[in-house]
């Protein structure tokens, strides 16, 4: 049966096809779905571990008990699971392990643009680029007979146009599972000095193999055409390279680490000129060039996403396309009507905080009119950050400063931040808005919410128990859509010379749906036209510019009634209510 | 057949639904399809592109510029900021609906009439569709998409049944009969 699938689709599919019992991964954009529509397969056990490092670690013991297991995330995600990863190519594995990070060129949805092969090239284990998601799904299945068959963790690339683009898929059975028992092997799994010299050895001969098997896996594919024009390139670059030079000559790479130069070799000796065509950095010219095999420059910006029309341009093929670019409003994205973090953001807004920001929905406080964020890095880096700023001015800039993070980015890699201030004697106020969910990437339950990936019911961490255990003595739970207790809270404990943590406690609006309630109005007899409400930025609230008043967009309020708290004139009103 | 659509709006609006419809009608009549778009960041209210590529043979999953056979915009103004995807020869499909954007609703930039009306008769065929009016006949008015799916099925060459089957198959089974009906309507002349 063929289906339609997106490549993510294709990845879970490959999962279930290729046996794999265990899935353990944090939600990231573009890798999100991946994981998400592995759930859907009973066959498959599959959870959200808090961060990349845990997900990794569970999927490399599930390998180790002799099981095919996968772990999913986001480039930056793999920074996060490195340590492991680095150490996982020594031990090598038991049952098949596939690790899938997912790229994002142009940075639609991230922090930064990093390029993951890297990582393939510094952790010494392959990568496999799939172009397609037929062979995102192929790929996969690939993956795991190389990695049993040299004993090593298999890294498969996508990118956010392989993860998020839909195309032909013809799907299989479920293959049998592996089972090759707990593997009970102290100097192949116990990384101490002395057994990790030797197994740093292997790791040098497995690259030397992998190459040799890379010059006869049919995961790489020569098509010759015109011997003009040869260009190397893989992922889903083949396809634009496909169309934009129809008639040249393609050594398309499925394996892009290692690489085999004889077979590079080969191809170049076929065609006059050699190119290679690459997202983002020059890592296969690089590696190409260092072994001596001529290769023509191209004049490519190694920042962004490549297209038809950019390869195209790369080979100096113009087209006439005429266009004016109009000047339009925009359409940014936005904290949605309701969303629980708004209050928050107006009382550091009012306050004048400045605020040590992290990711996720949480960043768009950073747009006017809240213009409440000042720093976004990494996960969990708002509170180690907010820390070294009170450090660097010995207590003064802790009075005026606050990390900002959600709940599951807490639990990801802030709770350390939080364990480091406590330790050392810092005073900066913390506040988690806790939201119950992770919203950014599209509403998955974190350790916080009370349930699991399936659905099932699940303990819920409390976080005022949490911040008391860690050791922070002044620990409040507050509404944010009481703007006034925000603002008592926030400007008490900044002052305080002592470690604090604010918990906010609404739930996402879009998560949790029963918490909407009816839309609130504007009386137009109050009104005074003082655009207080329309600095909360919230998208229901309009403004009309003729009869100068605020209205509200009906369709659009949540009913959270926030609106109402900033309005001096009474002029705010539920609807149903007297 | 070799057809490139773009189809554009607000998030919110039905886009991506919309579009693996198509994926899965241009599949059943035996075609290679490919479709591409980009979501992450909370994009309810931002604006939505989703490239739908169907031919014999597909590669890259984005249409390149100038090469839109027909664009479908949901949203009334949505269509003027993927000009650099038309030639000459593509159909516009519009629906007459508009969504503020967050400045306009602000009252700190006007809604872009004048340069819709200029520049919507710069197509090669224009199908308007007052998309609201129509799904709140068929009965419920979350239903605009599906009108705007009938009025692309009115002009693409795949069998009318394909497209009722995919619609049985892909939307809520309650709202099933709303949703055939808004797709007649959009069908319609």
């Amino acid at each position: 049966m063929k289906k339609v699938l997106s490549g993510n689709e294709a990845f879970a599919r490959g999962a279930f096809e290729a046996g794999v019992k265990v899935v353990s991964s944090y939600p990231g954009t573009p890798s999100t779905e991946i994981t998400e529509n592995v759930k859907f397969y009973d066959e498959i056990y599959s959870e959200w571990a808090p961060n990349e490092k845990v997900a990794f670690e569970v999927a490399l013991g599930a390998s180790l008990a002799g099981k095919r297991a996968m772990t999913c995330m986001k480039h930056v995600g793999l920074n996060v699971a490195a340590d492991p990863l680095m150490t996982a190519s020594y031990t090598g594995v038991n049952g098949g392990l596939a690790v899938v990070v997912a790229d994002d060129p142009n940075m639609y949805s991230s922090q930064n643009e990093q390029d993951s092969r890297n990582y393939a090239r510094f952790a010494k284990v392959p990568m496999l680029e799939p172009s397609d998601s037929q062979e995102a799904k192929d790929f996969l299945i690939k993956a795991y007979e190389i990695s049993e068959k040299f004993c090593t963790p298999v890294l498969v690339r996508s990118c956010t146009r392989l993860s998020h683009s839909k195309t032909v898929v013809a799907l299989g059975e479920r293959g049998e599972e592996v089972d090759f028992g707990l593997e009970n092997n102290i100097p192949k799994w116990v990384m101490v000095p002395a057994n990790a010299r030797n197994r740093r050895k292997f790791v040098e001969e497995r690259l030397v193999k992998l190459a040799e098997f890379s010059k006869s896996s049919d995961l790489n594919r020569v098509e010759i055409n015109s011997p003009k024009i040869g260009i190397i390139c893989s992922g889903v670059v083949y396809q634009y390279v496909k169309e934009a030079m129809p008639d040249a000559s393609i050594l398309k790479l499925g394996m892009v680490y290692p690489i085999s130069f004889d077979m590079v070799r080969e191809f170049a000796s076929k065609v006059e000129k050699l190119y290679v065509v690459e997202e983002l950095d020059r890592f296969l010219e690089t590696e190409i060039k260092a072994q001596g095999i001529k290769v023509e420059n191209l004049n490519r910006d190694v920042c962004g996403e490549l297209s038809v029309d950019k390869v195209k341009e790369l080979f100096g093929i113009k087209e006439d396309i005429n266009v004016e670019k109009l000047e339009l409003p925009n359409r940014p994205p936005n904290m949605c009507p309701g969303c629980s973090h708004r209050g928050m953001f107006y009382a550091i807004s009012r306050l004048k905080l400045f605020a040590v920001g992290d990711i996720g929905c949480y960043t768009l406080g950073l747009l006017p009119p809240l213009s409440a964020i000042n720093s976004t890095v990494c996960m969990g880096a708002s509170v180690s950050m907010t820390h070294g700023i009170d450090k660097a001015s010995d207590g003064k800039l802790a009075k005026k400063a606050v990390a900002v993070i959600g709940d599951s980015t807490f639990l990801h890699t802030g709770v350390n931040g939080l364990m480091n201030i406590v330790y050392n004697k810092g005073f900066s106020t913390v506040i988690i808005l806790d939201n119950r969910i992770t919203g950014m990437t599209g509403h998955q339950p974190n350790p916080a919410t009370g349930i699991t990936i399936k659905g099932e019911p699940a303990p819920k961490i409390d976080f005022e128990i949490l911040a008391r255990a860690i050791g922070v003595k002044h620990v409040y739970t507050v509404d944010p859509f009481d703007i006034n207790q925000c603002l008592e809270v926030l400007k008490r404990e900044v002052e305080r010379e002592e470690p604090s943590v604010i918990i906010t406690n609404r739930p996402c609006i879009f998560a949790d749906r029963t918490v909407i309630s009816s839309p609130y109005f504007v009386d137009t007899e109050k009104c005074t036209g003082c655009k207080a409400c329309t600095r909360i930025g919230c998208p229901a609230i309009l403004w009309d510019d003729n009869e100068k008043q605020a209205f509200i967009d009906e369709t659009l309020c949540t009913g959270c009634g926030l609106c109402p708290r900033v309005c001096r004139f009474d002029a705010i009103h539920q609807r149903g209510e007297k | 057949m070799k057809v490139d659509i773009l189809m554009v709006g607000v998030g919110g609006q039905g886009i991506v639904l919309a579009s693996d419809i198509v994926c899965d009608v241009a599949l059943l009549e035996g075609y290679d399809v490919k479709k591409s778009e980009i979501h992450g960041m909370a994009q309810r209210g931002g604006s939505v592109v989703s490239h739908v590529r169907i031919a014999d043979k597909v590669y890259s999953p984005v249409i390149p510029f100038g090469q839109a056979d027909i664009i479908v915009s949901f949203e009334y103004m949505e269509f003027l900021r993927y000009l650099e995807y038309k030639n000459e020869d593509t159909k516009l499909l519009l629906n007459t609906n508009k969504i503020y954007p967050p400045s306009v609703a602000m009252a700190e930039a006007d809604y872009p009439e004048d340069t819709v009306e200029n520049y919507k008769t710069k197509f090669a065929i224009l199908v308007e569709k007052d998309g609201l009016k129509l799904a709140e006949k068929a009965g419920n008015v979350k239903a605009v998409s599906t009108v705007m799916l009938g009025a692309l099925a009115k002009i693409l060459d795949f069998k009318k049944e394909s497209w009722l089957e995919v619609i049985k198959d892909r939307v809520p089974s309650k709202v099933v009969d709303v949703n055939i009906k808004a797709f007649e309507l959009g069908y319609a002349d």
